[in-house]
């Protein structure tokens, strides 16, 4: 299943980014991973937290333009070469990569990483029939 | 130098003006009256005939035409002509999507031809000047205002119309243009150019020029005069009326002619409609009393002015009115080109699909105005993607210049970052010191 990760929608001024992790830490929302994509004008924040609905509720709320994607958490060995084996494995399974971030923390021996595709459903089948691990949505959440 | 184009028409005694702009009104009247079902309708309901307006007096009766109106009877409702006697076609921006049409007949363009050369005339243009025109030639009234008033006193037009500035300053310098027609802010960035070439006003051998189609500060006009070493004077017009011509300065510099033989010009409070004395600062409502084309009956300029009361040393006989302090709606002018915040906002709407809160920041960078619009990103556009960000950034850049014919900066902006005021955001902030 996919992972629901949050998506913010940031202008390139001070303080916005305390804003809005602040807006989720207030209610009890804790933030397992996140990436920044920026231009010259905006940017673009996106979280796995452990409560994606309520944390989409919170950010509306404080008025932000928030959006919910579906992204999927593979689990990569943590090796030197070892995102590039599973980057090879997705590139033949002929899932087509949007973006990726990492996760902070480790899980066990290995490290987690977060991909937005065109059709999560599809790149979960395909890639695990390569034998990859996919994490689900309960195991990301409680990380 | 000639002092005027017309003595006996710009220096006509007032009583004989009077009895000529009556004349002209009862003409002009019984015209829409029989030719405009618009108009006759708007008098049969107040009760009036086409013989009913008689002295200036009577103006009073008659209804006010808007600039709705014209957007009403789009594109060609209120001609009193029928479309074979109509030989030129004008367009200027409407408040939204479609165009203000405006049509000339011969004799039309035979007045607006009479009116410009009063104005050249009046910063100095002779048979022997060499007219610099860069106003832009098209749809916008500007450029061929100017050529063809220009033609009428047998000078040299250069057609050479907007941009290039370069090459502009290099046929004012081999050519010897005398006089120069542009927009105020394009005289002082061609000033700013040439002092980059290093090209003096002294390598030039400009006298005068006339300067309008946008807001002319007096800070604007000592600059214009000092660094292009010429006499600047404003002129005023409206494509609804006839284009450039229907006012401008004399040398004296202290008010603009309005050519009252063509021109019926009276200053209202906007709020109650109410006709305002001389000495007061109200909107300026114009009748036309020679158009045939396109006959209108005191039509709401939205430009805020007054009838300055004495006589002009100059000997014109013709009222003068002061310079615009500004506008009753939110019309923009930026780089000659008006611009309404509601043909921004249509487009905005059309992407959107939703009410968009958005702002318009005006801004003068040199010499040369820029738009930038804010746009708040809403949830029904907003995307995880970066490049969908950037599409729809340019997508609703695209989409404002092609309605406006000028260049915009678009910024995404979070929600809430434009300031709502008593439920109505404001549109527009102009930072542009004038």
């Amino acid at each position: 299943m996919p992972v629901k990760q949050i998506s913010v929608f940031l202008e390139n001024k001070c303080g916005r980014l305390a804003d809005v992790t602040r807006a989720i830490g207030n209610h009890g929302i804790n933030i397992r991973a996140f990436s920044i994509a920026d231009t010259a004008d905006f940017g673009i924040l996106r979280l796995i937290v452990n409560r994606p609905e309520d944390a989409y509720e919170v950010l509306r709320k404080e008025g932000f333009t928030v959006s919910l994607t579906d992204v999927i958490a593979v689990q990569i060995p943590d090796r030197p070469g070892g995102l590039a084996d599973i980057l090879t494995l997705m590139q033949e399974a002929g899932v087509n990569i949007e973006y990726m971030y990492a996760f902070v923390e480790k899980v066990s021996q290995d490290a987690l990483a977060v991909f937005r595709v065109e059709n999560p459903r599809v790149a979960i089948k395909l890639l695990e029939e390569k034998g990859l691990k996919i994490f689900s949505e309960e195991e990301v959440y409680n990380l | 130098m000639t002092l005027y184009w017309n003595e006996k028409y710009e220096c006509m005694p007032r009583s004989e003006l009077r009895a000529l702009q009556e004349e002209r009104l009862r003409n002009t009247v019984r015209r829409v009256y029989y030719e405009v079902p618009f108009y006759r309708r708007a008098l049969q309901e107040r009760g009036l005939g086409p013989n009913d307006i008689q002295t200036l007096e009577d103006l009073l009766k008659l209804p006010f035409t808007t600039k709705n109106d014209l957007r009403d009877n789009y594109p060609y409702g209120l001609f009193a002509v029928p479309l074979s006697e109509v030989v030129r076609l004008h367009a200027s921006s409407g408040t939204t999507g479609k165009p203000t049409v405006v049509g000339y007949t011969r004799q039309d363009l035979d007045v607006w031809a009479e009116v410009m050369a009063r104005a050249l005339t009046c910063c100095g243009a002779t048979k022997q000047s060499m007219i610099h025109n860069a106003y832009g030639y098209g749809l916008f009234t500007g450029g061929l205002g100017v050529h063809y008033g220009a033609e009428r006193i047998g000078a040299s037009v250069i057609p050479v119309s907007g941009g290039h500035t370069k090459r502009q300053i290099m046929i004012m310098k081999d050519f010897g243009s005398t006089i120069l027609t542009c927009t105020p802010s394009y005289a002082l960035y061609l000033a700013e150019v040439m002092e980059e070439m290093g090209i003096s006003k002294d390598d030039l051998k400009l006298k005068g020029g006339l300067f309008g189609a946008e807001p002319f500060s007096l800070k604007m006009r000592d600059q214009i005069e000092r660094r292009l070493g010429l006499m600047a004077l404003d002129i005023y017009g409206l494509s609804e009326i006839i284009g450039p011509g229907v006012a401008v300065e004399c040398p004296v510099k202290d008010g603009l002619h309005i050519w009252e033989d063509h021109f019926l010009v009276e200053i209202i409070d906007p709020e109650t409609g109410e006709q305002l004395p001389p000495g007061n600062y109200g909107e300026l409502v114009i009748t036309t009393l020679t158009k045939e084309a396109l006959p209108l009956i005191r039509y709401r300029t939205r430009d805020i002015t007054m009838i300055q009361p004495g006589d002009c040393p100059c000997g014109r006989t013709h009222q003068k009115i002061a310079r615009f302090v500004g506008r009753t709606d939110d019309m923009l002018v930026i780089r000659g080109v008006n611009v309404f915040p509601s043909q921004i906002e249509e487009v905005l709407l059309r992407i959107n699909q939703t009410e968009p809160h958005y702002l318009i920041i005006v801004e003068r960078r040199g010499q040369l105005d820029e738009l930038e619009v804010w746009v708040e990103v809403s949830e029904h556009v907003f995307t995880d993607a970066v490049r969908g960000l950037e599409h729809l950034e340019g997508q609703i850049r695209r989409e404002i210049e092609e309605v406006l014919g000028i260049s915009v900066k678009v910024k995404l902006v979070e929600p809430k970052t434009i300031e709502r005021s008593e439920g109505k955001a404001k549109r527009v902030i102009d930072h542009r010191q004038l």
